[in-house]
């Protein structure tokens, strides 16, 4: 359902084999379930989608399942609210951010017995399994619907950090836009932040003043996408179904959908088959999901349907080959017809077109 | 009618220590009332909360990890608040201390160099962590800039050097691409005071720092002139003490402590440089001290008081489900009510008619 190991050719010192597991588990008839944000459980994007996967967890096993969540855990300070967790009872533990791995690997060799998953990291241990979602196939998505509606000929994008799951869904975003729209040109802002109501909106407003008129965001709150409809232009909710707060502007959202990965995890530790393993999904196992395409044109509408099936039955990849780099050379073709996952997941380079720099 | 504020002039160290209970007791009413409200039991609460992390080796051990950088960071910043001088900037003196700290910890990386390793990051840390408070020491001395502005904006300057360096030149080779550095070898790791433990020798620099503390500003004309700086600054003039001098002096102890927090902290608890190492010690700290009365010992119990409330707060969250924001607003409740208690000790407060006038 899932696919496979994504990282598994590159087990290095610090990566664990996945495969080796641990004692044989045992099916269990009641189970706690920890979960530790990064952010506040209402910033209606990254640890919102988080938490409506735990509660998802909850609705599918009334009775024998309990969850626990600890919110806005500095990453710097994350080791003893995991360990906490890990000494009141909890059998499996999800930790949800990139910034939690070392800690979550400290506790999880402390605690063999606990099974630990970690989102959106690359160490693993026989109880410790990874898991991300393949958010650059909606991004493309996005981007062809950008390239379509933008009437200024530049989209915008509010990015977080600069770091290679953010660089991924602008290039995605970006290859989207051209494919459709040669002319196409992007600005981008980094907000150093992926939850500050404040500094989104800034990021945003300052694109909005340099002629962008659709706007693609990954930051976790809706600020940006509200200053684009406050401004009568449009763009795409993140993480969750921002309708609600820009039912003008929203042409659709990406939505993180953790529910159905969260609930066969939590079925595993009772049926007592969990391994560890590294789990990357994406449209077609649902991980990824494209909120109702709105507020575009009927053409635009069937473009984004049409290359939302393409990408879900494996026919199109945002990265198919050849990709070429900013200095318009092409990148090294490591996967079959299209970048190798670790070239995705370990991405340093903007594609051609975009004429920014990487922030270093 | 309006209420003025007349100093009392016979207020002992017993009436003050009542005050600081008294507004212990208050505040814990006021939040116990609020989970009340909420429909929950503020006794189980008060439990969770206090009792149980007191009982349990682990979280003790926990509660002495979470406040050995706010103790250092604070007993520093009481150099400086003593003298009536406002370094808002301790975040960042402790981010460029660990940043330099850290530099030989990544050029010995991989290398068999010995024991000398730790030691010299422990020596700048404290050195660039000094230097950076020196910057707004230099400013203000020399051009008369208010040192409140210069120390904060420099936090920014401070995290945003960080940030460069762990996206940049001292990233992870291996890490793919994520923004951080190698993890710290065994040489450059400080190691834990008991074995298998989580407290490192951080906490015995902090104890240090705060017996020596006591004893500077009890018995040493240093001391001496720190008060007579912040109490009667035309005085201390007049008694020959340079307040330049004794700017520069309060910024460097200051600086150099923040940065030996911050050494510590990264190389004894995170192990690795990351975008971020502190959730905020550096501003919490600056609460810590005048929860602590810019005492030592009274610093050394906030900061406990205060890693408590963190501590307790994350158990209330996952064994009562108590939301974050109660934790968060406790804190501000305990500052407000030691302020007030201590306002209230230090001044009658009386309701005058406004006399004359119409």
């Amino acid at each position: 359902m899932f696919s496979g190991k994504v990282f598994g050719a590159l087990a290095g010192a610090a990566v664990l084999a996945a495969a080796a597991t641990g004692a044989v588990a045992q099916p269990k008839d009641k189970i706690k379930i920890g979960f530790i944000y990064v952010g506040p459980v209402g910033d209606h994007g990254w640890s919102y989608q988080h938490d409506q996967g735990r509660q998802a967890i909850e609705k599918a096993f009334p009775g024998k399942v309990t969850t626990t969540f600890v919110e806005s855990v500095p990453e710097a300070d994350s080791e003893r609210a995991i360990e906490q967790l890990a000494r009141t009872g909890h059998d499996l533990i999800f930790t949800t951010s990139f910034g939690f791995m070392e800690p979550t690997l400290k506790v999880a060799r402390k605690y063999p017995n606990i099974k630990f998953e970690h989102a959106t990291g690359f160490k693993r241990a026989p109880n410790l399994s990874t898991y991300a979602a393949k958010f650059h196939e909606g991004r493309y998505i996005t981007g062809i619907i950008a390239g379509k509606m933008t009437k200024t000929n530049t989209i915008g994008y509010v990015g977080a950090f600069p770091i290679p799951e953010v660089i991924a869904g602008i290039n995605a975003y970006y290859l989207g836009a051209q494919s459709v729209n040669p002319n196409v040109k992007i600005k981008i802002v980094f907000a150093n932040t992926w939850y500050d109501p404040a500094k989104e909106g800034d990021a945003a407003k300052a694109l909005l003043d340099q002629g962008v008129d659709v706007l693609a965001q990954h930051t976790d709150s809706p600020a940006p996408i509200q200053a684009a409809e406050a401004r009568g232009k449009v763009g795409f909710g993140q993480a969750s179904d921002m309708e609600r707060f820009a039912p003008k502007a929203q042409l659709t959202a990406i939505v993180d959908n953790w529910s159905d990965y969260y609930v066969s995890r939590a079925k595993a530790v009772l049926d007592g088959t969990w391994k560890s393993e590294d789990t990357w999904g994406g449209l077609a196992s649902n991980m990824v999901v494209m909120t109702p395409y709105k507020n575009m044109p009927d053409d635009v509408k069937k473009m984004a349907q049409e290359t939302e099936a393409a990408i879900r039955s494996g026919k199109l990849n945002p990265f198919k080959c050849p990709v070429v780099g900013q200095d318009g050379k092409e990148i090294e073709c490591k996967g079959q017809g299209a970048l190798s996952d670790e070239q995705v997941l370990g991405m340093n380079f903007y594609v051609k077109g975009i004429e920014d720099k990487i922030p270093q | 009618m309006r209420f003025e504020l007349t100093p009392r002039t016979n207020v002992n160290s017993a009436m003050r220590i009542a005050a600081s209970i008294a507004a212990f007791i208050t505040s814990f009413l006021i939040a116990g009332f609020v989970i009340w409200l909420m429909g929950r039991s503020p006794i189980a609460a008060f439990d969770v909360y206090v009792l149980q992390p007191l009982a349990d080796p682990w979280s003790l051990q926990e509660l002495v990890v979470k406040a050995t950088p706010m103790a250092l960071i604070a007993i520093g910043l009481s150099y400086c608040f003593r003298a009536n001088l406002w370094n808002i900037g301790a975040e960042g003196q402790y981010v460029i201390g660990a940043v330099l700290g850290s530099w030989i910890a990544l050029r010995t990386h991989g290398t068999e160099a010995g024991a000398w390793v730790l030691p010299l990051m422990l020596l700048l840390g404290i050195l660039g962590g000094a230097f950076y408070g020196l910057i707004p020491a230099f400013l203000k001395t020399r051009f008369g800039v208010n040192e409140i502005l210069t120390s904060l904006m420099l936090v920014y300057v401070a995290q945003l050097t960080l940030d460069y360096l762990v996206r940049g030149p001292w990233r992870d080779p291996k890490g793919f691409n994520f923004p951080q550095s190698v993890t710290f070898d065994p040489a450059a790791t400080l190691p834990p005071v008991f074995e298998a433990g989580r407290v490192h020798y951080g906490a015995v620099f902090a104890l240090v720092a705060i017996l020596v503390t006591a004893v500077v500003l009890g018995r040493t004309l240093f001391g001496y002139r720190l008060k007579l700086t912040g109490d009667a600054p035309r005085a201390a003039r007049f008694a020959g003490f340079s307040s330049k001098a004794t700017t520069m002096a309060v910024f460097a102890i200051s600086g150099g402590l923040a940065g030996l927090a911050g050494i510590s902290e990264v190389s004894g608890q995170i192990g690795q440089l990351q975008p971020s190492i502190s959730p905020g010690y550096g501003f919490t700290a600056i609460t810590v001290a005048f929860l602590g009365r810019l005492n030592p010992i009274g610093i050394l119990v906030a900061s406990l008081v205060v890693a408590l409330t963190f501590i307790g707060g994350e158990s209330a969250q996952i064994l009562l489900k108590l939301p974050l924001d109660l934790t968060q607003a406790f804190q501000g409740i305990l500052l407000m009510c030691v302020l007030a208690a201590d306002a209230l000790v230090s001044y009658r407060v009386r309701l005058v008619n406004r006399g004359g006038g119409k």
